[in-house]
């Protein structure tokens, strides 16, 4: 119920909103709330950090540009019908294999699993020609047109980006709900009981990686279709550490989390440049995000949260 | 064949280089559990403080000395203002650390720009000697890199074994409420461990910088370097960051020599598989 | 109660885009891409340095419009300089953009202009060669050469003044090198020289030790293409190893941001020949009085212009003389300013004179120079020949050259 009435004021959006705010601000922050959203998700369920939430996204992400249309001579051209669906199963199936590799690791030991996997897909997309284009990687990607809307006109990305951001939400919280998503939060709190009553925990661990790389995935497609290119940079650190910056200022326990914090982070991208002097602004990012640690460890989410049930108390005071 | 031995040695310099850069990294961890994420930060403070050093007096020896206690300030403000506010939160305290390093790399961007440094170093260091056997050129301050490893090695593993010091931290890595429960004051000894966590990690930069050279973003580098080096040879060992620097500096020599293109990959891959294989590194301990 | 608030931050976080006046219509917006951030940052500030310098030289206005520079850093990665421009573009109502600075961004950002064709794009200091040859937009501009004309003139005299037949090269592992090796060996290759061994190292790469000992003992020199640190860092340990081969350099290899930087390495620098389109030490009037100009405006910025700031002023200052030339008019998405700048001649600071081909990139004048101490114990480049009228073709068929294919680490091969 609630969630529809984020989504109301937001459906609304192009109607008041000019291109600029739909596509850059608005339809980036919700991309890149997707593939932080699938990072909430194993943060909150699974009790995990990861860091390679990136590197699933570029794996649908590639996989779009390698089979879709692209001004290098590189990759192999498929109908988008045949590419959308194979590149979210790539997605997948490089957040099961994440998983399976980090099965048995928690707390910091998964973080720096996860980093170091994010770091040698960087480094590999970086060096290799034939398949990701190296340093220079696709440019041209240009989402389609499906049933005749072009997806690349201001508001149909916004409404799609949107679309896919509620869906994605919709689907975590109806997956944690799922016999599969209660015993993920079942191995998150008492890995060994799950052990012994008879089930084991390295598909369940998996199978939250693999879910997880499907949203992830999403949010790749979302974003090369934005910025219609991918390059070894869209791997690399920046985007890695962007990615955890926009979850944790949104706040780790609640999805919705990732999105407020995906907005707070693309309207400070966008504009710190604008109050400060513009070749500080990596400070200004800094020191937000330490503020945001020290004084709000559930993220903005966790602060509006505890300041409207304050302020609930007092019905009074707020009906002005 | 020479080839070959050049090449392993040079894996042996740089794995020097690289155990000195993780020896303050895994201190940290093992005592306070704490990943230091502004690791790379201070290593890099330290190499340009010790510059400035260097600049002034001209004497290498102070420069080492003055980055590293630049760095070990540094360090103690860290963990007593910021990370020490919660401290057993880990996530917290990674998470702050990755702002703090963020906060420094761009604080150290304006004030020493972003060109390139190097320490100068004595001319008994600077330059470079023939080989015997080999018959080919070598930087001495490369052989010295590995005399000074092996010294800092030793001396940290007689501060752990021998010292009191040592003995209040290996309790703590054991089992840090006893360690509270007898009256030792925690919060403390944690800021004097970072304090000489970033004394070696200061330490290393001014080493980095007379061996290589330091500018903006040497200080990822060696944070991502000492995360590998500490992951593979097993958080909070010293032996296992000695091990962990070996792989990886070997590994990436090897790398550069024999496979160019696909040499960077191999430090993170052997990482992968050590810690699919084995969590908990090659030498460390698994937790409870 | 939660509703209404959502509601009234989102509508006002909206209402701040509805609310975004378009420029202004006598003012001149000119938005400036450059790496202000990580390790580019230092060269980066240089090169706003430039398009600063050229619009205050014309007193920040033209034919009574007032010229309003607005920067905007990128980090070197291609989507940053999109969303770079787009804010410029579509936030800020720039009506020109100049940058940016890496090949990488600039292929990027000639992607993008395709999608804004009323605003016009002049490149910053980007030299990556298919910006322009391959697959170029009309509203894409680059007042300069790419990574193979700042190369021209090398090849030649390496191989006949300086006699080396066999060479080895050391170069980054992305397209700007790949880029200054082509200009490099078509001449060397062309004149009869050879080069058995490539080393294409990651960029970032701290130790070369092993890459110093694979380099062949038979070869005459090395060509060495690395930037900033790396250059540093392989020049010492090559020197700590008692190599002897004499250097030779790509254009960022010893550019004057290099050569100011510190450390004992620059020694062996000195005599080492290079091939740039900008000259630091260059003895004439026009580049004297740019490095006063730039000196004047910028007493904290290098000791002279960098390659950076040259470029970037050379695109602002083709934008300032064809907005001259047209009076400040933008209308018609700028026809009448592009076909302007289409025929734009000027005399550059280094004394040349730029124009543009069809494919609307420079033909520009290149330097082959090498390294001096000057008195006072700081480095400098001097000119040892003047190569002009340098095309995209490198004096080759145009339709030949492109036959060539795009570059890549073995393309061209001459072993």
């Amino acid at each position: 119920m609630r969630t529809a009435f984020y989504l109301l004021p937001l459906a609304m959006a192009p109607l008041f909103a000019n291109d600029f705010w739909l596509v850059q601000i608005l339809g980036r922050a919700l991309s890149l709330g997707v593939i932080a959203l699938s990072l909430t998700f194993l943060a909150a369920y699974l009790g995990v950090v990861s860091f390679a939430q990136t590197t699933m996204a570029g794996v649908a992400g590639y996989t779009v540009a390698y089979f879709g249309p692209n001004t290098v001579d590189v990759g192999y051209e498929l109908p988008f019908y045949v590419i959308l669906p194979l590149a979210m199963i790539m997605a997948t199936l490089s957040g099961a294999l994440i998983g399976l590799i980090a099965r048995r690791s928690q707390g910091i030991y998964a973080i720096m699993i996860t980093l170091a996997i994010a770091v040698a897909f960087f480094y590999f997309t970086r060096q290799n020609y034939s398949v990701f284009n190296g340093w220079t990687g696709f440019s041209g990607l240009r989402a389609p047109d499906i049933a005749g809307i072009n997806l690349r006109a201001p508001v149909p990305f916004y409404l799609l980006c949107l679309g896919v951001a509620a869906l994605s939400l919709v689907l975590v919280n109806g997956f944690i709900k799922s016999p599969l998503g209660l015993t993920i939060q079942a191995v998150r709190d008492e890995p060994k009981r799950v052990l012994a009553i008879g089930i084991p925990t390295t598909p369940v661990i998996v199978a939250a990686y693999a879910f997880a790389g499907f949203i992830a995935g999403s949010g790749g497609i979302l974003n090369i279709w934005l910025q219609e290119r991918i390059s070894s940079f869209s791997v690399g650190l920046g985007p890695i550490v962007d990615i955890l910056v926009i979850a944790v200022i949104g706040g780790l326990k609640h999805p919705i989390g990732a999105f407020i914090g995906a907005i707070a982070f693309v309207l400070l991208d966008t504009f710190a440049v604008d109050f400060i002097d513009r070749e500080r602004f990596n400070t200004l990012i800094g020191l937000v995000l330490l503020a945001i640690i020290m004084g709000a460890p559930d993220g903005l989410h966790g602060l509006a949260k505890s300041w409207l049930s304050r302020s609930a108390k007092r019905p009074a005071k707020i009906k002005t | 064949m020479t080839f070959f031995l050049i090449v392993t040695l040079n894996g042996l310099t740089l794995a020097a280089l690289y155990f000195l850069a993780a020896s303050g990294f895994t201190l940290i961890f093992g005592l306070m559990r704490t990943v230091n994420m502004a690791h790379g930060a201070l290593l890099l403070l330290g190499g340009y403080v010790g510059f400035e050093v260097a600049k002034t007096t001209g004497i290498w020896p102070l420069a080492i000395l003055g980055g590293g206690l630049a760095a070990a300030l540094v360090g103690a403000i860290i963990q007593f203002g910021i990370l020490g506010r919660f401290q057993g939160d880990e996530l917290r305290q990674t998470l702050a650390s990755i702002a703090l390093s963020i906060i420094m790399a761009d604080l150290m961007l304006w004030f020493w720009g972003g060109i390139t440094y190097q320490v100068a170093m004595p001319d008994a260091l600077a330059g470079g000697f023939r080989l015997p056997l080999l018959g080919v050129g070598y930087a001495t301050i490369r052989l010295v890199l590995i005399a000074f490893a092996i010294v800092v090695g030793i001396a940290l593993w007689l501060v752990i074994a021998k010292t009191r010091l040592g003995a209040i931290i290996r309790a703590g890595v054991d089992d840090r409420e006893m360690l509270r429960a007898l009256g030792f004051d925690v919060a403390k000894i944690f800021v004097v461990v970072f304090a000489l966590g970033g004394l070696l990690a200061g330490m290393a930069g001014v080493v980095a910088a007379s061996a290589l050279s330091i500018s903006p973003g040497t200080d990822l580098q060696f944070l991502l370097s000492s995360l590998v080096v500490v992951i593979v040879g097993g958080m909070g060992s010293v032996g296992g960051a000695a091990l962990g620097a070996l792989l990886i500096g070997l590994a990436e020599q090897y790398g550069l020599a024999y496979a160019p293109t696909y040499g960077v990959v191999f430090t993170f891959a052997i990482m992968v598989l050590v810690l699919a294989v084995r969590p908990q590194g090659l030498l460390g301990r698994s937790e409870a | 109660m939660f509703t209404n608030l959502r509601a009234i931050t989102m509508t006002s976080i909206l209402a701040l885009g509805v609310f975004t006046a378009p420029a202004s219509a006598e003012d001149i917006k000119i938005g400036v891409i450059s790496i202000l951030e990580g390790a580019f940052a230092a060269l980066g500030q240089d090169g706003i340095r430039g398009a600063e310098l050229a619009v205050a030289e014309a007193g920040g206005e033209v034919a009574g419009n007032k010229i309003e520079v607005i920067t905007m850093s990128s980090d070197a990665s291609p989507d940053s300089a999109v969303n770079a421009a787009r804010k410029l573009i579509e936030q800020d109502g720039v009506d020109i953009i100049v940058g940016p600075l890496s090949g990488s961004e600039g292929l990027a950002l000639r992607d993008l202009s395709k999608s804004y064709p009323a605003v016009t794009f002049l490149n910053g200091s980007s030299a990556a060669q298919d910006t322009t040859l391959r697959d170029s937009s009309d509203n894409f501009f680059r007042f300069g050469g790419d990574g193979a004309q700042w190369m021209a003139g090398v090849g030649n005299y390496a191989h006949d003044d300086l006699g080396y037949q066999k060479v080895a090269v050391v170069a980054e592992d992305y397209s700007f090198p790949y880029t200054q090796v082509l200009g490099f060996m078509t001449e060397f290759c062309a004149a009869g020289g050879s080069v058995p061994d490539k080393f294409w190292t990651p960029i970032g790469t701290k130790d070369y030790s092993s890459v110093v000992y694979s380099i062949p003992s038979d070869v005459d020199a090395i060509f060495v293409a690395l930037g900033g640190a790396d250059a540093v860092n392989f020049l010492t340990q090559y020197n700590q190893a008692g190599g002897d081969k004499p250097i030779i350099g790509g254009s960022i290899t010893i550019d004057q941001s290099i050569l100011d930087s510190e450390g004992p390495f620059k020694k062996q620098l000195i005599g080492a020949p290079a091939g740039t389109p900008t000259v630091s030490d260059l003895d004439g009037t026009e580049w004297k009085a740019f490095t006063a100009s730039y000196t004047e405006h910028f007493p904290d910025g290098f000791t002279a212009p960098s390659i950076f700031a040259h470029h970037y002023y050379m695109s602002a200052h083709a934008a300032v003389l064809a907005l001259e030339e047209v009076k400040g008019d933008l209308s018609g998405d700028q026809a009448a300013f592009r076909a302007a700048l289409s025929d734009l001649q000027f005399v550059t600071p280094t004394g040349g004179t730029m124009r543009l081909d069809e494919n609307r990139n420079g033909i520009v004048d290149n330097f082959v120079t090498e390294v001096f101490e000057r008195e006072d114990g700081t480095l400098g480049n001097r000119v040892v020949k003047i190569i002009s009228d340098v095309d995209q073709s490198l004096g080759q068929d145009p339709s030949a050259f492109l036959a060539q294919g795009p570059v890549s680490r073995d393309n061209p091969s001459c072993p």
